[in-house]
């Protein structure tokens, strides 16, 4: 299945010289007229290609503002941030809708499946936009949803699938353009236990097949199968395990 | 993404808000259907009066007792004094006095019953001369017109209009059987052609052409038996028509001994006067019925604005995900903009359907000719796509502008 146009990761990619993740100093302001309210006060990060890291923190920490800039779904305020080596925060719409096509895969904490379309069609959507042929977004798209266990449901839409269904459907979309990184946003936040072990082990699987994954999340358990845990407290990076190998 | 593959999405997104999409088209059908059809109704009551008035004959000028003009002493407006004579008609007819003038027909008309046997009609009765055939554009179906011996012997001959035939003797031959006018036995001698099809030429095909000298002395009788109602004028060619109308105007004016055409007796109207009136009166229709229509098309595009923009911000989460997955704000903008042409496209293609549709039913209902303007089809389905491309692209465009977390967030 592999084209040309979309090498896939390389086994090895935690050899890779460049770190997938480089943030120095990010600060993020949302200003809501007269009141400034800052998310990040100066974080700074660095994931290495293969890591799997586990983002920690209490609410209003700034963790999910973190992880939208990370996705190049916000812009930052201050700071630099390089993905894979490049500076992203110089370029333009095009540029970043690009890099969010091929180099992110996001998995939403409400999933954000497209209720109109069936599960493959939800899946197929970043290849569409990447200009994949049909036939092969097709193919792909299945082969996604047999690799996180939904063979059998590729026709259903997403009201017709339990909410660990979803968020299986979720994480195909975020791999089907092979990404450099899964960002996954409170994965397991509205799951079952049963259904929280099985997408665990899937971002396991992803991450021995070389895949970068952070994730929030905001159970201890959850934290524990990461590599690396990092915890955010009011905006600052309060504490962080390391890379542990 | 390729067009292909966006109109595909487009067409994805249309059916599936399948209520927003119908009521989306049928507000720009309703406005285009109701564009065609008024527009049709003015331009079709125009083309009718037109035809009506062609259809009196070429080239014609009609002469008119009374006056139009406003003048001192009394005097009747056109049509009602008795100030034109059968001896003016020979006047103008005399050669050499009208060059231009081919042929004249004075005509005297009133309503009168008819019978044949038990059957009797009341219809028109036309006391006229031979040359009322050629300037009146009409002919004969069987036996003969009038002609200028029944004139001079008073003959009691009568030419009927087929529809009087059909109603005095039903399918049989009419030629050769006798018509008693006014306690008069008259014979048929012709029966005429149809004039055609129109409201006006059903009743040109319903009246009785008898010899005006007839009329004169054995219907009409009194003081006034030689005056006429009407002086129709033939000029030689079309580039003839104005100096024919000078002509007949001093010849009159001479005649009745007036100097200032001011004061004229008469009124002389040529078809391209009548045609300037009468186009002048629809043409105010047309742009009323225009007015109305535009309404209509106004009202159905601030419909289909209404439903474009909550459409499109019911979607900005669409949009948002879309955008986090790799589509660039150019992709959005393209989908939204194939959606709304395919809307406007087809809401304007059903419109311009049940326009024709309408044109071509409304007519055999109401009686009412309709034709369909190419323009103003065509100028109401550009208005309709282009409201449904400003109302949603706009917003659209400015929701693929938001960083696609905003877009997410919005509710």
């Amino acid at each position: 299945m592999t084209t040309a146009e979309y090498p896939a990761l390389p086994r090895d990619a935690r050899a890779a010289a460049e770190p997938v993740i480089d943030i120095r100093d990010v600060r993020k302001v949302y200003s809501t007229g007269a009141i400034e309210v800052e998310a990040l006060r100066g974080v700074s990060l660095r994931v290495e290609a293969g890591e799997y890291v586990a983002i920690m923190g209490p609410s209003g920490s700034g963790k999910s503002t973190l992880m939208h800039i990370l996705g190049c779904l916000d812009t930052l305020t201050t700071g630099s941030y390089l993905l894979a080596g490049e500076d992203v925060g110089h370029l333009s719409e095009v540029d970043l809708a690009v890099i969010r096509n091929r180099r992110i895969g996001f998995v939403f904490q409400q999933f954000n499946l497209l209720p109109a379309l069936t599960a493959w069609r939800n899946v197929e959507l970043p290849l569409s936009y990447a200009g994949v042929r049909r036939a092969e977004r097709k193919a792909r798209a299945i082969e996604l949803l047999n690799r996180v266990g939904l063979g059998e449901r590729i026709e259903h839409r997403p009201n017709e699938l339990s909410g660990g269904q979803q968020s299986r459907v979720a994480l195909a979309r975020a791999l089907v353009n092979r990404p450099s990184m899964v960002l996954a946003d409170e994965p397991t936040g509205a799951l079952d236990s049963t259904a929280t072990a099985d997408v665990l082990s899937v971002f396991e699987e992803l991450n021995d097949d070389g895949h970068t994954i952070v994730l929030i999340t905001h159970e201890e358990d959850v934290a524990a199968h990461a590599q690396r845990v990092v915890r955010l407290r009011d905006g600052l990076v309060e504490s962080d395990t390391g890379a542990a190998r | 993404m390729s067009w292909l593959e966006t109109l595909r999405t487009s067409l994805e997104a249309i059916r599936s808000h399948r209520l927003r999409s119908a009521l989306t088209m049928l507000g720009i059908l309703i406005g285009i259907g109701a564009v065609i059809l008024t527009v049709g109704l003015g331009e079709g009551a125009q083309a009718q009066v037109a035809s009506a008035i062609n259809s009196l004959g070429t080239n014609l000028l009609v002469v008119s007792p009374g006056s139009t003009t406003n003048s001192t002493g009394v005097r009747g407006g056109a049509g009602s004094a008795t100030t034109l004579t059968v001896r003016d008609a020979n006047a103008l007819a005399t050669p050499g006095v009208a060059p231009d003038i081919a042929a004249v027909a004075p005509t005297t008309t009133r309503s009168t019953a008819l019978s044949a046997g038990a059957t009797t009609w009341t219809t028109s009765v036309v006391g006229t001369t031979p040359a009322w055939e050629p300037v009146r554009a009409r002919s004969v179906a069987e036996g003969r017109f009038l002609t200028d011996a029944d004139i001079t012997s008073e003959a009691a001959n009568v030419v009927l209009g087929p529809a009087t035939a059909e109603e005095l003797f039903g399918s049989t031959n009419a030629v050769g059987r006798t018509v008693t006018i006014g306690g008069l036995p008259f014979t048929v001698v012709g029966v005429l052609n149809s004039a055609g099809t129109s409201s006006t030429a059903q009743n040109q095909d319903d009246q009785a052409i008898v010899p005006i000298s007839t009329a004169a002395d054995r219907l009409i009788g009194g003081g006034n038996r030689t005056s006429v109602q009407a002086i129709y004028l033939q000029a030689s060619t079309s580039d003839g028509l104005s100096a024919a109308y000078q002509e007949a105007n001093q010849e009159l004016l001479a005649l009745h001994h007036i100097t200032d055409s001011a004061n004229a007796d008469f009124t002389i109207a040529s078809q391209e006067s009548l045609l300037d009136t009468a186009s002048s009166v629809t043409q105010t229709l047309t742009v009323l019925l225009g007015g109305v229509a535009a309404i209509s098309l106004l009202v159905g595009g601030i419909g289909v604005m209404n439903i474009m923009l909550v459409s499109v911000t019911e979607r900005i989460r669409e949009i948002g995900l879309r955008k986090a997955v790799g589509a660039s704000p150019v992709v959005i903008r393209r989908q939204f903009m194939v959606e709304a042409s395919v809307l406007g496209l087809s809401g304007g293609l059903l419109g311009v359907l049940l326009g024709i549709a309408g044109a071509l039913i409304l007519p055999h209902l109401v009686g009412i000719q309709i034709s369909v303007s190419p323009s103003a089809t065509a100028i109401a389905i550009l208005t309709a796509i282009a409201i449904g491309l400003i109302f949603g692209v706009y917003p659209a465009s400015r929701a693929a502008r938001l960083a696609p977390i905003d877009a997410l967030r919005s509710e």
